[in-house]
């Protein structure tokens, strides 16, 4: 335990974010600000949940567990609607604010397309996300203890690292997504969305089942991940320019020779 | 025991200056008069001058421009620095348990305890507490901007220097006592001495004198973050939370009312050509180089000396005639750059590091310690982004205290046994 499982779960839980952050995003401040900002929307959606949750708990009984696991779940879906309705008012803030600045700057070019700031605040609401659920986690597996000493699973850091890892990324693919579902229209890909992260927030409830829970949500975000790279703008033409290196117009952008 | 004067005399000044000051307009502004193709400097200014000629149309456009390019640039410049105070001040609590002791000793600004049974007693007494507190910070900043006023330079400068004597050596001698305690380190005294020695006469050179700009921001983060440790050790807990309402509250006020004793300083700073003392102030730039030294464009001059005053000079110098500086060299007619920081005041790093050192000593929970450091830097970039608008000197408190405090409230409240249960049944939202 202790070290080595703090710093292992923490690796497989924020590396591959944190190797975005560093690689795409770190180096432009506007995207980081953006990304604070979409951090910052996910937290008032958690809070505007916590609210309604606390309240139903209070007014509950207490004493009866199925009630109160029931209002769990309750919350849990409340939650997720609350993130995407989030997202949905951060896209329409982000159009806003841009196209005021449009308007005003009489520019051809936006300094930040939609579609950056379509990954950057998934990105965002994928950090937030993943923080919340596994950094107390994260802390109490420093400290000495004994994993599932009354009778729970073994594996219950690991598998909540894999599930943050899962959750973070898919974040980022659900705003990819989303944004670009908005921009075009198509609201049935708004539903998909929607459907699919409901879908992967009720898979948990099978925990510690982890086989029902991690393997679907594993295919959900591969699945979720083509999509967004197809979204994006990507096809299997441009991955084989990407890997080969022979991709010229990505080549010219960063001054490397042909 | 409680701690001296001086002590209370640093905070004061620090807490006297918390508004984030803007270099004055026209550092926002292009060189519009005279778009030099050939000049060097950043890439983003230059294409756009070029392209299209002077004039009031073009002046605005890339003002706007700029504003969001370089208002990225600066908001992100403020924000390392507050990320890292805050940084140091959360990890120093959560990992020195000094900083976190229950202790009977308080400041005399608070001389109410809050030991008391009856909640509507505590509470009155932390309001109290917080109107002992304000009156001697509005009592300080008045005084400073008296001497201010009236050009008792020495006796200010002797202020502060006695007070960064005391933070730069004695707190951090107690810092590193309490380290070592800590981690069951032996020591001695004679290479403590060295040690603390070398660090408070690098320290005070670098603030008070001249040295590399980052090494003075590295010692002014430092110094605030021992500042905002010594808060949450010695003010009692519902105290600090009022106390920061009540100085967000003040800082308002101070800035932005005519009479107002932070904007009479401020404006009496900018009348003066002068840079406020830069033991005060967080400057994130550098003023780079000169303008042009050609009687037509006065207006320019003008502003550049302005901007190189209050962009603060290269290092930490008390530069005494700016604009003489600004005017007199390079007349070799080429256009150069000057990059411009935005300030803030080393009281807005304390009280942000005391709202996010609070937060993480109250309870072992990190969700709440994350969500007001995400509220703070979220309230930055309001106050920054209304800096950018406004263009005159603005409050950094408020917006980012009153976040702070209601996430603080909601996360520990509403949110912290919300996100337990799902985490005890490891459902994920």
């Amino acid at each position: 335990m202790t070290a080595s499982v703090f710093f292992g779960c923490t690796f497989i839980a924020f590396g591959p974010a944190i190797a975005l952050f560093l690689f795409t995003i770190a180096r432009d401040p506007l995207r980081v600000i953006f990304l604070i900002a979409g951090a910052f929307f996910w937290l008032v959606s958690l809070l505007l949940s916590s609210l309604v949750w606390f309240i139903s708990v209070q007014i509950s009984n207490k004493e009866s567990a199925p009630q109160q696991r029931g209002l769990l779940i309750f919350g849990v879906v409340l939650s997720v609607l609350l993130q995407e309705l989030f997202r949905f008012g951060y896209y329409k803030l982000l159009k806003k604010a841009n196209e005021g600045l449009l308007a005003l700057s009489q520019e051809e070019t936006m300094p930040i397309s939609i579609r950056q700031l379509a990954y950057v605040s998934g990105l965002g609401f994928g950090f937030m996300s993943g923080a919340f659920s596994v950094i107390n986690i994260l802390a109490d597996s420093v400290g000495p203890g004994t994993v599932g000493i009354h009778g729970d699973s073994q594996h219950y850091f690991l598998s909540s690292a894999f599930m943050t890892m899962a959750i973070i990324l898919l974040h980022m693919f659900w705003g990819v997504v989303f944004f670009d579902a908005c921009e075009k229209k198509r609201w049935w890909c708004l539903v998909i969305v929607v459907a699919s992260h409901l879908l992967v927030s009720c898979l948990t409830f099978q925990n510690p089942y982890y086989v029902g829970s991690l393997v679907p949500t594993y295919i959900i975000m591969f699945l979720m991940g083509v999509w967004a790279f197809c979204c994006a703008g990507g096809s299997l033409r441009n991955l084989k320019l990407c890997l080969t290196c022979k991709d010229k117009d990505f080549l010219l952008a960063n001054h490397r020779p042909r | 025991m409680t701690t001296s004067d001086s002590e209370e005399d640093s905070y004061d000044e620090r807490s006297a200056l918390m508004s984030s000051e803007t270099p004055p307009v026209p550092s926002y502004q292009p060189e519009q008069s005279d778009p030099d193709p050939s000049a060097q400097g950043p890439v983003l200014r230059r294409p756009k001058s070029s392209e299209r000629g002077p004039g009031p149309e073009a002046e605005l456009d890339e003002e706007e421009e700029l504003t969001l390019k370089y208002g990225a640039k600066h908001v992100i410049m403020l924000f390392i620095p507050v990320t890292l105070c805050m940084v140091v001040v959360v990890a120093t609590i959560k990992s020195i348990g000094f900083y976190t002791e229950k202790t009977n000793q308080r400041l005399i600004y608070t001389p109410f305890s809050e030991d008391e049974v009856s909640v509507g007693r505590r509470l009155l007494n932390s309001f109290l507490n917080s109107i002992v507190m304000i009156s001697v910070i509005v009592v300080m900043t008045i005084f400073l901007v008296m001497l201010y006023k009236y050009r008792c330079y020495k006796f200010i400068h002797g202020w502060l220097i006695l007070s960064s004597l005391m933070l730069l050596f004695w707190f951090s001698y107690l810092y590193l006592g309490e380290l070592f305690k800590n981690y069951n380190l032996a020591m001695d005294f004679p290479t403590v001495g060295v040690l603390i020695w070398n660090f408070g006469a690098v320290g005070m050179i670098c603030i008070h004198w001249k040295g590399p700009l980052q090494l003075q921001q590295a010692y002014l983060i430092i110094i605030s973050a021992l500042m905002a440790l010594v808060f949450i050790k010695y003010l009692p807990e519902w105290s600090t939370w009022v106390i920061l309402g009540a100085i967000s509250i003040y800082d308002l006020v101070a800035v932005l009312s005519p009479k107002g004793p932070l904007r009479m300083l401020v404006e009496t700073a900018q009348e003066r050509n002068e840079p406020i003392f830069p033991a005060l102030i967080y400057s994130s730039g550098m003023a780079w180089m000169v303008g042009m030294a050609n009687p037509a464009e006065e207006r320019r001059q003008q502003s550049d000396a302005e901007a190189q005053e209050a962009g603060g000079s290269l290092g930490a110098e008390d530069s005494p005639d700016p604009p003489a500086g600004a005017q007199g060299a390079c007349p070799s007619g080429e256009d150069q750059e000057e990059e411009s920081g935005v300030k803030l005041g080393l009281g807005d790093f304390i009280f942000y590091s005391v709202l996010v050192g609070k937060a993480a000593a109250t309870g072992g929970d990190w969700n709440t310690t994350l969500a007001c450091f995400v509220a703070i830097l979220i309230g930055l970039c309001l106050t920054l982004l209304l800096l950018a608008i406004f263009k005159k000197a603005l409050p950094a408190l408020p917006i980012s205290i009153a976040f702070g405090l209601v996430f603080y409230f909601s996360t520990d409240y509403l949110v912290q046994p919300f996100m337990d249960n799902l985490a005890t049944n490891q459902y994920y939202i």
